[in-house]
């Protein structure tokens, strides 16, 4: 994983373009009514692909060792535990009712 | 090499050992940093669930525009900040300082434009607080919408600052020839940096700016 410029100028150019293109793109999908919960599986799900390309190319994880995925993989699956067992609570509940919810 | 062996502290045996380390360290301390904006995230998952209606009505308020701007202005800040983190391994020194600076740049254009939309806010009274104005059905779940608005963007412009005062020294440093071809990772490490906060706006656009446009 030593530091070399193994990534060349025209990946991070393609990344980059790519990057833009979907941030246009999420932009202009959320006009758009999907229907249902829809609009916002699009606006995670591209959000998710240019965090990705993010960490992988700029942030060369690609082209690291195990040890980095390691931490990475941590922090994600720590953020998850987080995310689902307070939602698994929350959703199974009825309490916070209030003007403005659905 | 005795340019190399001036930049090894003695606990390590080379300086490859010594870059692993650091950059190992820089992936632990990012996972703190997802942890620490995971909780706002976690509050504001909770509570758009709860009050999802008057989430993407207080959502509409914001400026989308000014928003995918800045979205812009933040992924082309990471791609200058790759090309540094490029330039350094190969050994450019003005090219580093270039890219560097231009991503300086971008980082503060961003925050120019953030500051205006709080301007914007403070002017239709949608800070929180006792000048708070909405309609009335959906006012006080709006007020918690711009309490997660105000707070989020608030600790991610923090970080810029942050990490503008981080380019700051890497300009300085790059500028007196600290770095080389052996030797340039405090480039690398606030590189990972700048494209971690990059990774949370590209979260909070969507969560904050896109709402309820289709409603």
């Amino acid at each position: 994983m030593k530091a070399e410029p193994h990534i060349s100028i025209r990946v991070y150019a393609v990344v980059f373009s790519v990057l833009i293109a979907f941030t246009l793109l999420t932009t202009g999908v959320a006009f758009i009514d999907l229907g249902g919960d829809l609009n916002t599986i699009a606006a995670i799900t591209i959000a998710v692909c240019k965090a990705l390309l993010v960490i992988l190319y700029f942030m060369h994880v690609r082209y690291s060792d195990r040890l980095t995925w390691v931490f990475v993989g941590a922090g994600f699956f720590w953020l998850m535990i987080l995310f689902t067992l307070t939602m698994s609570d929350a959703l199974t509940r009825n309490w916070l009712v209030g003007p403005g919810s659905q | 090499m005795s340019k190399v062996e001036t930049v090894r502290s003695h606990q390590f045996d080379d300086t490859a050992q010594q870059h692993d380390a650091s950059w190992t360290g820089m992936w632990v301390f990012l996972a703190t940093e997802v942890m620490f904006f995971g909780g706002m995230f976690m509050g504001y998952i909770l509570y758009r669930s709860d009050y999802s209606a008057a989430f993407a009505s207080a959502s509409n308020h914001l400026d989308v525009l000014l928003g995918s701007i800045n979205t812009a202005v933040l992924i082309c800040s990471s791609f200058t900040m790759a090309l540094a983190v490029y330039s350094a391994q190969a050994g450019k020194r003005r090219a580093l300082v270039s890219f560097l600076l231009l991503t300086m740049l971008l980082g503060v254009v961003f925050l120019g434009i953030k500051f205006s939309e709080y301007y914007f806010k403070f002017e239709e009274h949608l800070v929180p607080g006792s000048s708070f104005v909405y309609e009335e059905r959906f006012a006080r779940p709006a007020e918690i919408f711009f309490s997660f608005y105000f707070v989020m963007t608030g600790m991610h412009a923090l970080h810029m600052i942050i990490g503008i005062g981080l380019l700051t020294y890497l300009v300085i440093k790059s500028l007196r020839g600290r770095f080389s071809l052996s030797y340039h990772t405090p480039v690398e490490l606030i590189g990972l940096y700048w494209h971690f906060v990059d990774i949370v706006w590209i979260f909070l656009f969507p969560l904050l700016y896109l709402v309820g446009r289709h409603l």
